[in-house]
C-alpha cells in the first residue's frame, strides 16, 4: 500500500514536473508558442486514494491520468496544457465536500472530476453545485446525484436503468421467470437496484419467489441463502458490492448453491472479487459499464494504452476515470471560452461522444445515455457477454 | 419447520462465537470494572495473524495442522497484543488514579480504550491495506465445530476461574483491588492474565469466524464487536454463563429476524430486546449486582 502510494505520488510528481518543465521550456523557445504559453488549466480531482475504498480511487486516478497525458501530448485544450490537482478525501463524505472547497477556493480549478462512491459525490457535488464550478462523477450511480444541481453530470448510467436492464436481461434474454432478490436493506445503491429490478421483473411477468433484504455489514448470509434455495429460484439477483459478493458466493457454494444461479451490478466490479470467489461464481453474471474485452475500437485503444502504462488490466472505473477526463476536456475544447459557464453548457450540449466506456450523451437531467455491457465470470475471469440498453 | 432449524443451528453457532468475544469484555469488566473497548481490534488483529499464520502453514493443503496451529498462534499474538495494551495504555493511568474517588476513575480509562480501539483499527489499515483478505477455505461445514469449540472453551474457563488458585485471585480482585493486594495478591499480574486469557478467546473466536465468515479486514471488529458487548451486557457483564447466555441469544435472535420481512433492521431487533431485559433485570439476565464477578 505504502509502497504502492509513493510509486503514484511519484509518478504524479513526475507528470507535473514534466509539465511545468515543457511550460517553461516554451517561451524561451521563442514566439512560435505564443498562443499557449506556459499557462495550464487546473482541473480538480477529489478521489478515495486512502481508506476503505482505495482500490476505486487509484482506479479512477489511473484513468484520469492517462486521459490527461494524451490530451496534452495532442496539443491540449485550446492550446494551453491541463494540470489534475488530485486530493484524497480518505473515504469520507465529510473530507470530499472539504477537498472540493480547498479545490475550488485554493487551486482555482475550472472544474471538478469525482468520486466514485455516491455518497461522496453528493457531499462534493453539494459543493460545487454551489460555488458554480462544473463537475463530473465518473461512475456514481445513485439517481440523486445529479438531481436539481445544474453543475453536476455523470459519465455513467444511473441506478434506475441498471436495475431495470438487468431485470430485462434476465426475463427476456435469459427467459428466467422465478426469481430472487437479495440486498443490503441499508444500502442505498443496492436496495435502489433491487427495487427497480423487483419492479421492472414483475412488469414483464415473471414472480419474486424470495425477496430478503440484510443488514448492511452482515457476514453471515447462511440463513438467507436457505431460504432462497427453498424458493428455488431459476435466478438470483444479488446487487451488492464485491467484499459481500465473496462470502455469499462462499456461502452459497457449501451449501450446493450453483454460481451461475447469480445475477449482480456494478458493484461486483473488481479483482477481489476473482480472487476470493472465481470458482464459486462461474457462469454468473453482472451489468457493468465496461468489460475488458469489449468488442468496441475505442475501448480496444484504452485497454492498450492502459496495460502499456500501467502493466495491468484497467478496471471499468479506470475506464470510466478516463471517459469523465476526456468527455470534460472534449466539452473544454468546444465551449468558446474556459469560463465555468461555458464548460458547463458545453458538457449539457455533449452528443455522440466516443468513450471507452461506449457512446455516451448526456440528457437534460445530466445523465449519460449509454450501453450497459453484460458480463459473464467464466474461467476465473469476467468476459463480454452481450450490450443492453443504451 | 426445515428453515426454522436450520436457523437455530446456524444461530447456535454465531451465538457461540459471539459469546467467545463476549467473554473477553466480561472478563476484564468483572476484574477492573472497566469496558475494553480495544477488545473487538483485538479481535480484528487476531483474524489478521489467523490469516497469515494459515497460510504460512500450508492452507488449504494441510487443512487440520493449519486450522490447529494457525488458531493456537493467532490466540498467543492476541494474548501479547492485549497484554501490551493493557501495559501500555490501562495500567499507568490506573497507578496514577489509585486512591483517589474521583469520577475520572471510571471515566479516563474508558476513553483510552475507545483511543486504542481507533489507533488499532488505523494501524490495521496501514498495515495490511484496507483490502478485504479472503481466507483460506479449510472445511466446508463449521457450524458443528464453532459450537463444539465454544462449548469446550466456557467449560475450561468456568474450572480456571472457579477451581485454580489464578481463578481465585481473579475473582478476589473482581471483589476489591486494594484488599486483594494487601492479602498478597499480585494484582498487576492477574489483571495481565485476565487481558491475556479474554484477547486469545477473541482471537479464537475471529479465527472461527473468519473460516466459517470467509474475510479479514480492518473495520471487522465493529459489527461483531457491538453484538458482542450487547450479549455481555444482556447476559449480565462480568458473568461467564451470562456471556454465552447472551451470546446465544442474540444469535439465535438475529438468524430468527433472518427469516422474517424484517430482515434488514435484524439490529433494531437485537437492541430492542436488550433495551427491554435491561428496563426488567439491570444487571442483565444472569448479572448479580455486589456479589462474585469474573
Amino acid at each position: 500500500m505504502l509502497a504502492r502510494r509513493t510509486l503514484i505520488c511519484s509518478s504524479w510528481a513526475l507528470v507535473v514536473g514534466l509539465g511545468l518543465l515543457a511550460g517553461c521550456s516554451k517561451p524561451a523557445g521563442g514566439g512560435a508558442a505564443s498562443a499557449g504559453g506556459g499557462e495550464t488549466i487546473a482541473v480538480g480531482a477529489f478521489l478515495s486514494l486512502t481508506g476503505s475504498d482505495s482500490t476505486f480511487g487509484i482506479d479512477t486516478q489511473q484513468g484520469i491520468e492517462l486521459a490527461t497525458e494524451q490530451t496534452n501530448a495532442a496539443g491540449g485544450v485550446k492550446g494551453k496544457k491541463i494540470k489534475i490537482v488530485a486530493e484524497d478525501d480518505k473515504s469520507s463524505p465529510q473530507e470530499a465536500s472539504i477537498k472540493v472547497k480547498q479545490l475550488i477556493d485554493r487551486d482555482h480549478v475550472v472544474a471538478v472530476l469525482g468520486e466514485v462512491a455516491s455518497s461522496r459525490s453528493l457531499a462534493g457535488g453539494q459543493v460545487a453545485n454551489t460555488s458554480h464550478v462544473p463537475m463530473i462523477t465518473p461512475s456514481s450511480t445513485n439517481v440523486t446525484v445529479t438531481q436539481g444541481k445544474d453543475w453536476v453530470f455523470r459519465a455513467c448510467f444511473t441506478d434506475d436503468m441498471q436495475g431495470q436492464q438487468a431485470a430485462v436481461f434476465a426475463v427476456t434474454g435469459q427467459h428466467r421467470t422465478k426469481l430472487a432478490i437479495l440486498y443490503a436493506a441499508q444500502d442505498a445503491y443496492s436496495s435502489g437496484l433491487a427495487q427497480t429490478f423487483r419492479d421492472e421483473a414483475k412488469r414483464l411477468g415473471a414472480t419474486i419467489v424470495a425477496d430478503k433484504g440484510y443488514q448492511k455489514g452482515e457476514t453471515n448470509f447462511t440463513t438467507y441463502l436457505e431460504q432462497i434455495k427453498a424458493a428455488a429460484p431459476e435466478l438470483v439477483f444479488v446487487p451488492n458490492y464485491y467484499n459481500d459478493m465473496v462470502q455469499v458466493a462462499r456461502q452459497a457454494k457449501t451449501l450446493g448453491m450453483s454460481g451461475a444461479s447469480f445475477l449482480g451490478g456494478d458493484g461486483w466490479d473488481s479483482e477481489d472479487l476473482l480472487k476470493g470467489a472465481a470458482a464459486e461464481l462461474e457462469g454468473s453474471f453482472f451489468t457493468n459499464h465496461y468489460a475488458p474485452d469489449v468488442p468496441w475500437p475505442n475501448s480496444q485503444r484504452f485497454v492498450a494504452d492502459y496495460r502499456a502504462k500501467f502493466h495491468r488490466e484497467p478496471s471499468s472505473l479506470a475506464a470510466q476515470g478516463y471517459d469523465a477526463a476526456k468527455l470534460l476536456y472534449d466539452a473544454m475544447t468546444r465551449a468558446p471560452d474556459l469560463k465555468p459557464e461555458s464548460i458547463k453548457n458545453a458538457i449539457a450540449s455533449t452528443k455522440g461522444f466516443q468513450g471507452a466506456t461506449g457512446t455516451l450523451s448526456i440528457d437534460a437531467n445530466h445523465n449519460a445515455q449509454k450501453p450497459l455491457v453484460v458480463v459473464r465470470i467464466t474461467g476465473g475471469k469476467f468476459t463480454y457477454f452481450s450490450t443492453a440498453g443504451g | 419447520m426445515q428453515a426454522l432449524l436450520d436457523a437455530l443451528v446456524t444461530g447456535l453457532a454465531q451465538g457461540a462465537m459471539i459469546a467467545l468475544v463476549a467473554l473477553g469484555y466480561s472478563m476484564v469488566y468483572g476484574v477492573l470494572k472497566l469496558i475494553n473497548f480495544a477488545h473487538s481490534e483485538v479481535f480484528m488483529m487476531g483474524a489478521f495473524a489467523g490469516f497469515y499464520l494459515l497460510n504460512a502453514l500450508g492452507g488449504a493443503d494441510h487443512p487440520v495442522l493449519a486450522a490447529v496451529c494457525g488458531t493456537l498462534g493467532a490466540m498467543a499474538l492476541a494474548a501479547a497484543l492485549g497484554v501490551l495494551v493493557e501495559r501500555i495504555a490501562y495500567r499507568p493511568l490506573r497507578e496514577r488514579s489509585r486512591g483517589r474517588a474521583s469520577g475520572n476513575v471510571r471515566v479516563t480509562p474508558l476513553v483510552t480504550a475507545l483511543g486504542v480501539s481507533v489507533l488499532l483499527k488505523n494501524v490495521a489499515q496501514l498495515a495490511f491495506t484496507a483490502r478485504y483478505k479472503s481466507y483460506p477455505q479449510l472445511f466446508g461445514h463449521t457450524r458443528l465445530l464453532i459450537f463444539v469449540v465454544t462449548l469446550v472453551t466456557m467449560g475450561l474457563l468456568q474450572l480456571l476461574v472457579h477451581r485454580t488458585w489464578t481463578g481465585k485471585a481473579m475473582r478476589a480482585l473482581s471483589a476489591n483491588v486494594e484488599a486483594a493486594r494487601l492479602m498478597g495478591v499480585r494484582t498487576g499480574r492477574i489483571i495481565a492474565f485476565t487481558f491475556a486469557v479474554g484477547s486469545g478467546l477473541a482471537a479464537l473466536g475471529s479465527v472461527l469466524y473468519c473460516l466459517d465468515q470467509s474475510q479479514a479486514y480492518p473495520t471487522m471488529g465493529e459489527v461483531i464487536g457491538t453484538r458482542a458487548f450487547v450479549a455481555a451486557v444482556l447476559g449480565g457483564i462480568g458473568s461467564i454463563p451470562g456471556a454465552v447466555l447472551g451470546g446465544g441469544l442474540i444469535g439465535i435472535l438475529g438468524e430468527l429476524a433472518k427469516l422474517t420481512q424484517y430482515s434488514g433492521g435484524q439490529d433494531v431487533l437485537v437492541f430492542f430486546v436488550l433495551i427491554v431485559v435491561l428496563l426488567v433485570k439491570p444487571a442483565g439476565l444472569l448479572g448479580k449486582t455486589g456479589s462474585e464477578k469474573v
